[in-house]
Parts: structure tokens; C-alpha cells; sequence
């Protein structure tokens, strides 16, 4: 109820979506800029508070991984517990990312390509999960599957587990990063319209061969994109995915939750090898991003969805 | 519906895609929100009122919300002029920041989390530092305010940047050449103009921050009554399996979100009038 009426006033929008590179016109009359001490402190305070709060973070995690040297370092990543996280964590992300590609696909195919009622509605429960603390979200699925949950019985009688078990931590990062993939493509194929699609058609392609040739060519940027953010988030979701998987090591354990197992056993440099694992996929990420922005912008879904 | 919409359109594929998207919306999405829901309407509004007002559940939420809220005030001073400068200026580095900015969101919770409690431990980088001067960031609500500020920067610097761009410069220039000093033009004609979107920067970083778990609990120390929040608190009901208890937080948290964020929108509406829209 509430949360569902607080997805309508305002959607949680990851900022990162909101903003594509944007043209700036920094050329300015004399007027308009702030005079040489004014800009000094504006600059200084800028370099300031981004080296403080975001690149001294992202210098720790790697020198405090390499602190015990490369040897410890790389014993840190090859332990089996280590191994079966990385691998736990890999096997997650290649079901939720997947699972939510194909409904991104399938969900901006009806939004964008159709009129029906309800639209943006519907739209507006796609985001949904942007403006929910993933730690409530993890708290919806125990209510569900877990012991004393809705179907935990009957799962119990059918032997299955959800709850600390893999399928709980995939349904929880599916959860995490439903919206990623649907938003993208949403936004971009209510840009470009069913005129190509309808040309294809008329001229008597069939709707598989249409979709395979006119709609996944003019969309394929930002499906990458999409998927780019999406998996990112799959591989580094902490709180969801805490609250489900019981923290069983070599089992439910998946990179993040190793990260925090071994930082509470003060085995700090192993948490920060890890972790710089995790920090490397965000740089990549990152780099990869601003490629895809400064390179595929016009493929990219522009500001439309702005607030 | 669907019959009407087929038949104005020669594109295949409505009902299944639409189809799946319900499905497949309800089966992740809307289920698991209505067994929350369910739990929630079994306490009654007299089963929620009690489990908030036990002591520490209700400092817990008033942790949470007061960090939230100094958090994505800092980052709209700050956030603010990091917009500001990585619109507006050219200088060595300025690229490199302002793909940084996303830094938050792509870097894992967990991850922050450990690197900002080692760099403000008492024998961290910047912990060591201040240590001597009596102060401590680590362990202490501080430390959950570095945290917040941390997760909610792009928030506002990814909102305000679109209008920084968008704003018309001719208007400073009639200001300027009005006899407006450059700070009155940035105070009286710039930040009304902005005010909207940092309005909206602060209710999304807030509410991000009031849900934030995974950044947080590492340098927050987690002593209840002052350094506990919310979400951690729903994590040790669980972990108790008091599924009404972390119920019972889970929802005043998305109520209070709400009502809040209501009145930020109100605010927002507001200025938007007296300041025309930007």
C-alpha cells in the first residue's frame, strides 16, 4: 500500500540511467563565470570532496588487498571458500541477468510498441523495486518461501528450499535489478516508434524475422547498456541477498557476503582481496559506460525520461 | 482491450509479450509485496503502533531518518557545487571525476562499506589524522553520515547537472548587466533556478539513504540506541525469526519514506511555482 502509492509520487531512479552525456557549451561571456578566487575555491572544493569521498575509497580497497603482498594476495582469491563465492556469484548473475533481458525485451515490445490503459501504471510498477531498501526486499521473499513464511510449509513437504538456498539468492537479485534492462529499452523504443517494424512487416517479413533484424539492430546499444548496469548491480548486491542466503560458507555465500565474513573474522587483507575483485567489475563498468555514452549516445535513450 | 489494440495495429505480439510482462511482473514483484502486505494487516495498526514504539525499534528509526536526511543535506551543498564545477569548467582531470561520480552506484555496497570504516578507523588514513584533534568518525553516527553522503552523491549531482546544462546563460547576463554582483547572480537568479532538482536530488538520496544496509553497517558500529539502523535492526529480527518485528519496521520505514517524501513533492510544487519551471 504505502510503498506502492510511494513508487507513484516519486520513482527511485538510479541517477545513472537519468543522465546521458549531454553537449555542454562551457564557452561563456565574461559575465557569466564566477570571478578567478570564487572559481578556485569552487574547483578546490569540487577536487576536494570527490578525492575524499570517491577515489580515496576505490585507493584503500586495492592497497590494503596487495598490503600482504601479491602471494597472500592471490592465496586470498584461490581458497575454496573464496572460489565457490566467485562462483556462486557468477552463477547468480548468469540467471537474474538473462531472466530480466528477456522480460526487458518483452515488457518495452508491449510498452513501447502498443496503446493499451494502464501504460504508465504499469510502468510505474516496473520501477517499483528502485524505491524499495533491499534489505525490505529480502524481507519479502523470507515472508514468502521462508520457514514460518506463506509457502514455507508446503515447501518443506516437498523438500525444496528457497530460503537459504540459491534460488533465493537469484529471486532476490532478480528483484534487486528487475528495472535496469525494461527502463532502458522502454525509453528508447517509445523514442524510435513502430515505423521501422511496420515497414518490415508490409514488406512481408514474418514478426520473429522482424524482430531479429529491424528491432534488435536499432536497440542493441542500449540493451548493452542496460545490461551493463544490470549485471554490475547482480554481482554486487549485499543487502537482498544477505537477508536470504543464511551465510553458509562454500555454499550461499556470494562474493559481497564473503567480503563481510571475512572483514568480521578481522581477516582483513582476504576481505579486501575480494573486494578489489568487486571494484575492479565497478572500474570496468564504469569504463565500458562511458564508452558506450560518448560513443553510441544517439543509440541511447536521450533525457526524455528526465523528472 | 487487447482485441481492440490488435486490430489497429499490424505488429505481432501484444498478447504474449504482455503477457509474460504481468506474469512475470507479478510472480517477482507484486507477490512478494503482498505477502509483506498480508504480514502487516495481520498485526493491525495496534500490533505496528506497539512494535514501533519499543525503544529501541524506535531509535533505530529515528537513526535512520535523521542520518538520511543531514546526509542528503550535505549533498546538496557539496553535491551542488560538484555539479556546478563539472558543468560549467574546464580543467585537468574534470572527465575523469565526472565519470567517478557514478563510482557509487557501480561500486558494491559491501565494498564501500569496508574501504570508508578502514579509511576512518582509528588507525585508518584519515582516521589517524583526526584522532589526535579528539575526533572519531568510525563506530559512531558520524561514520553512518560519511556513508550516506557517500551513496547519495550522484543523486544529486546526476539531477542537478541536466538543468545546469539546460540553463539559459543570457539570463545571468541580463543579471550581470542589470549591476547584479556574480554572487547575487548566483544567489538570486541560479539557485532558484536549480532549487527544483536539488529539491529532487535530496528526496532520492534520502530515500536511498534511509533503505541503505550494505555501506553502513561496517562503519556504523551497530550500537543500539545510537549507532543501530533501521534495516540493520529488521536483519536481527529475522535473524530471531520475529518475522512480525522486522515486518512491523519495514513498513513504518516505507510509511515515514512516504510521508516525507509527500512533502518534499509538496515543497517541490511549490517552488516550482514561485520560481517557474525549470
Amino acid at each position: 500500500m504505502s510503498d506502492a502509492a510511494a513508487g507513484l509520487t516519486t520513482p527511485i531512479e538510479e541517477p545513472w540511467l537519468a543522465t546521458k552525456a549531454a553537449n555542454v557549451r562551457r564557452a561563456r561571456s565574461p559575465v557569466t563565470g564566477e570571478g578567478p578566487i570564487l572559481a578556485g575555491v569552487l574547483i578546490g572544493v569540487t577536487i576536494l570532496f570527490l578525492a575524499l569521498f570517491l577515489i580515496l575509497p576505490l585507493a584503500v580497497v586495492f592497497y590494503e588487498a596487495f598490503r600482504n603482498g601479491a602471494s597472500a594476495y592471490w592465496a586470498a582469491l584461490t581458497e575454496p571458500d573464496a572460489r565457490a563465492a566467485i562462483g556462486l556469484t557468477l552463477l547468480v548473475a548468469a540467471i537474474a541477468v538473462p531472466a530480466n533481458i528477456v522480460f526487458g525485451l518483452a515488457a518495452a515490445w508491449a510498452i513501447a510498441k502498443f496503446r493499451f490503459p494502464g501504460k504508465s501504471f504499469l510502468i510505474t510498477l516496473i520501477d517499483l523495486p528502485f524505491s524499495v531498501s533491499p534489505v525490505v526486499a529480502g524481507l519479502m521473499y523470507v515472508l514468502l518461501f521462508g520457514a514460518q513464511g506463506m509457502f514455507g510449509p508446503w515447501l518443506k513437504a516437498h523438500h525444496f528450499s528457497i530460503i537459504f538456498a540459491t534460488p533465493g539468492i537469484v529471486l532476490a537479485t532478480i528483484f534487486v535489478t528487475f528495472p535496469f534492462v525494461a527502463r532502458e529499452l522502454i525509453a528508447l523504443m517509445e523514442d524510435q516508434g513502430t515505423t521501422d517494424e511496420e515497414v518490415a512487416l508490409s514488406l512481408g517479413a514474418g514478426g520473429i524475422t522482424t524482430f531479429l533484424r529491424v528491432t534488435l539492430p536499432n536497440i542493441k546499444w542500449a540493451l548493452l547498456y542496460g545490461v551493463l548496469l544490470c549485471n554490475a548491480r547482480a554481482m554486487g548486491e549485499f543487502g537482498a541477498v544477505s537477508v536470504v542466503s543464511g551465510h553458509i560458507r562454500g555454499l550461499t555465500n556470494t562474493m559481497p557476503l564473503q567480503v563481510e565474513i571475512l572483514y568480521n573474522e578481522y581477516n582483513i587483507s582476504a576481505a579486501f582481496a575480494v573486494a578489489s575483485l568487486l571494484a575492479l567489475l565497478a572500474l570496468v563498468t564504469l569504463v565500458v559506460k562511458s564508452v558506450l555514452e560518448s560513443r553510441f549516445n544517439d543509440a541511447l535513450p536521450g533525457k526524455a525520461r528526465g523528472h | 482491450m487487447s482485441l481492440v489494440t490488435q486490430r489497429n495495429s499490424i505488429i505481432p505480439g501484444f498478447g504474449l509479450t504482455l503477457g509474460y510482462t504481468l506474469v512475470y511482473l507479478g510472480a517477482i514483484v507484486l507477490l512478494p509485496l503482498a505477502a509483506l502486505v498480508l504480514k502487516a494487516s495481520d498485526l493491525g495498526l495496534s500490533g505496528l503502533w506497539s512494535i514501533a514504539a519499543e525503544p529501541r525499534i524506535f531509535a533505530a528509526l529515528r537513526t535512520s531518518f535523521t542520518l538520511a536526511l543531514a546526509a542528503a543535506a550535505v549533498n546538496v551543498v557539496f553535491g551542488g557545487i560538484v555539479a556546478w564545477v563539472l558543468t560549467r569548467y574546464e580543467f585537468p582531470g574534470r572527465r575523469l571525476l565526472d565519470a567517478a561520480v557514478d563510482l557509487p552506484f557501480a561500486l558494491p555496497t559491501a565494498v564501500a562499506g569496508i574501504s570508508l570504516a578502514a579509511i576512518y578507523a582509528p588507525n585508518g588514513w584519515i582516521g589517524a589524522l583526526i584522532a589526535p584533534l579528539g575526533w572519531q568518525v568510525a563506530y559512531t553516527p558520524l561514520g553512518i553520515v560519511v556513508a550516506l553522503v557517500f551513496i547519495g552523491l550522484p543523486f544529486i549531482v546526476r539531477t542537478v547537472q541536466p538543468v545546469i546544462v539546460e540553463l539559459q546563460q543570457d539570463v545571468e547576463e541580463a543579471s550581470a548587466s542589470l549591476g547584479a554582483t556574480r554572487l547575487q547572480t548566483l544567489y538570486r537568479v541560479v539557485l532558484p533556478a536549480l532549487t527544483p532538482a536539488l529539491l529532487t536530488g535530496f528526496a532520492l538520496a534520502f530515500a536511498r539513504g534511509v533503505g541503505e544496509y550494505g555501506s553502513v553497517i561496517f562503519i556504523a558500529g551497530n550500537l543500539p540506541f545510537v549507532s543501530e539502523i533501521a534495516p540493520l535492526l529488521i536483519v536481527v529480527k529475522l535473524e530471531e525469526f520475529n518475522y512480525a518485528g522486522a515486518t512491523a519496521i519495514a513498513v513504518w520505514m516505507l510509511a515515514i519514506s512516504f510521508f516525507i517524501l509527500l512533502a518534499i513533492n509538496l515543497i517541490q510544487a511549490w517552488s516550482r511555482r514561485r520560481f517557474g519551471n525549470v
